[in-house]
């Protein structure tokens, strides 16, 4: 009996080698479990079983030939629904979408199969990524694993209930504004947010260009750097990514972390007096006992975080949605006599409520006399959010931080007030809006069992450090 | 309120962004909280800041430049299969202009 929810990407590896099973009957039971499973959390929109079968057919395939199965050979992998599977519906979230199917493949997935994973299903996703608690995919909210009357997060919920429940190993996700990190603290598994350029965009679909990542979803930081070393490095495909040598992220994790210089904002703790706050900062003292030094540092510019991001990222998808027009992409209403009303009419009908939200402020934004007010002005703070810190980092090697004011609400808690759920993406977009990368890594729970994850932000294409702080505080906090 | 609803219609109009009397009422609600929290920008001095068009890579202009060697595209079929009303090799809109 394969047990899914306990494996891990070394351990398949091992199975397989081993022959205690095949890809292909891993396959069949992570696909059965999580169909099983699917009713009580909504955290596929569908499943590739053709597709999952096959790829594990080829893994199996090697196998026998004494090939080797590839670094993710067999392993049950879960993809966020906004990005592109060939041949395999891809709604992202949106009734607009829903019967779109995609000609051609992401690289990260093309990556994920030519290492020899296995992609299971689509996970639900707030509609075109935009949300933070996945309550606005048009497909019915996601229920969180650990506490089923509670949100995910979002926007990449789906993909952290996923990995959360135990029907996939990994999972791939997207972050703009903490979309990876936030459901990972939400629901007590590991999301990494890669630097930007880290991680081809080629095959995500556009949400704000200057801020998207893909970026990985684990149960644990090993398999989270696995996964992120198969998907990382250049992609002619995207111009945005960058040429820079991808390390064998896995392999660094030396659990010696002796000497390291960590940084906490105090604009980030001073206010977090929350249960969040203090588990944040056992896990610092963790962190100490293993040899790190930590000072206090600022980031002056904090409090102008949302208010930059809400800008930016508002801007550029009201021109990425613009293509949803009813000419190209399956949906197109019905009733329409004009070329101008079935514009209209198709985007009025077709985007849910947050989405046209998002599109009215970036079209106010970038609209004549207000571009300089709004836009200009978001993008010169954003370059003061970005200084604060490269100075941080002339000081520290890594910066620690909370990734949410508080863990995962109730569902429809915070549905009424878009600002509150603006402002509570605060600890996670000034790394998306500087680039660097951040994750989350689990850090303990609430006295009611939520699950609160701790942010560990490094300098620009050093996910190394990153990835082995957090490895090491996995290994002394289990 | 920062954002009458005249302005909200307006900007739904160059949006191509269909809304009802209840939307326009609630967004220009929304908006108006967001915008007034958005004015918080105009405590900070920017004068002397260069914006941040993109997230710059330290790198030569040209090193993320592709070789330029054609590769094979979509083709017609696949870029029309997900086209509502795809015909004779094209995407199919309502009439635009009249004979």
């Amino acid at each position: 009996m394969i047990n899914v929810a306990n494996l891990t990407i070394e351990a398949i590896r091992e199975a397989l080698a081993a022959r205690r099973f095949s890809a292909v009957e891993l396959a069949t039971e992570a696909l059965r479990f999580a169909e099983a499973e699917n009713p009580k959390t909504n955290a596929y929109l569908h499943f590739c079983t053709e597709r999952a079968l096959a790829a594990a057919r080829t893994v199996d395939d090697r196998i026998a030939r004494g090939e080797d199965p590839g670094v993710l050979g067999g392993v049950p992998v879960a993809v966020k629904d906004v990005i592109v599977t060939r041949g395999v519906r891809t709604t992202c979230g949106s009734r607009l979408l829903e019967h779109y199917i995609p000609p051609y493949d992401a690289t990260a997935v093309q990556r994920v199969e030519a290492a020899g994973g296995v992609i299971i299903g689509k996970t639900n996703c707030d509609e075109f990524a935009m949300g933070s608690s996945n309550e606005n995919s048009a497909f019915g909210p996601v229920r969180n694993p650990v506490a089923p009357d509670r949100v995910p997060g979002g926007s990449s919920g789906g993909s952290a209930a996923a990995v959360a429940q135990g029907t996939a190993v990994v999972a791939l996700g997207s972050d703009t504004g903490g979309s990876v990190r936030q459901p990972a603290s939400f629901c007590g598994v590991v999301g990494v947010t890669p630097t930007y350029g880290r991680v081809s965009r080629y095959g995500l679909t556009a949400f704000a260009s200057s801020l998207d990542h893909i970026g990985p979803f684990a149960r644990t930081v090993k398999d989270s750097a696995t996964l992120l070393g198969v998907i990382a490095g250049r992609d002619p495909c995207d111009s945005t990514s960058a040429p820079v040598p991808v390390p064998d992220y896995a392999a660094a994790l030396d659990r010696n972390v002796k000497g390291l210089k960590l940084g906490l904002p105090r604009e980030y703790l001073n206010d977090l007096t929350s249960e969040s706050g203090d588990l944040i900062h056992r896990g610092v003292d963790t962190l100490r006992s293993l040899g790190c030094e930590v000072r206090e540092i600022s980031l002056p510019n904090t409090d102008y975080a949302v208010a930059c991001y809400y800008i930016i990222a508002t801007a550029e998808a009201s021109s990425n949605l613009a293509r949803y027009d009813g000419v190209r992409y399956t949906f197109r209403s019905g009733h329409s006599e004009t070329l101008a009303d079935m514009y209209r009419n198709t985007r009025g009908e077709g985007f849910g409520a947050e989405c046209k939200r998002r599109i009215m402020l970036g079209t106010y934004v970038l609209s004549a006399g207000y571009y300089d007010a709004y836009y200009l002005k978001a993008q010169k703070v954003r370059a003061l959010i970005a200084r604060d810190f490269q100075e941080a980092f002339q000081q520290v090697d890594a910066i620690v931080a909370p990734v949410s004011p508080f863990p995962a609400f109730k569902l429809g808690e915070k549905l009424d007030d878009p600002l509150e759920m603006y402002l509570s993406d605060i600890y996670t977009i000034t790394g998306d809006l500087a680039g660097i990368p951040c994750m989350s890594v689990p850090c303990g729970k609430t006295a009611d069992g939520l699950p609160v994850g701790m942010q560990i932000l490094t300098r620009h294409f050093d996910e190394t450090t990153m990835f082995r702080l957090a490895d090491a505080y996995e290994h002394t906090h289990n | 309120m920062k954002i009458t609803e005249n302005e909200v219609r307006y900007v739904a109009g160059l949006a191509n962004l269909n809304l009802t009397d209840v939307e326009v009422a609630k967004f220009r609600a929304d908006l108006n909280d967001i915008l007034q929290h958005i004015d918080k920008l105009d405590e900070i001095d920017t004068s002397a800041v260069e914006p941040m068009t993109q997230v710059l890579l330290d790198t030569d202009e040209t090193a993320t430049l592709r070789a330029d060697v054609p590769v094979t595209s979509l083709g017609n079929q696949a870029a029309l299969a997900n086209a509502p009303q795809p015909g004779a090799g094209y995407f199919k809109v309502p009439k635009v202009i009249e004979r």
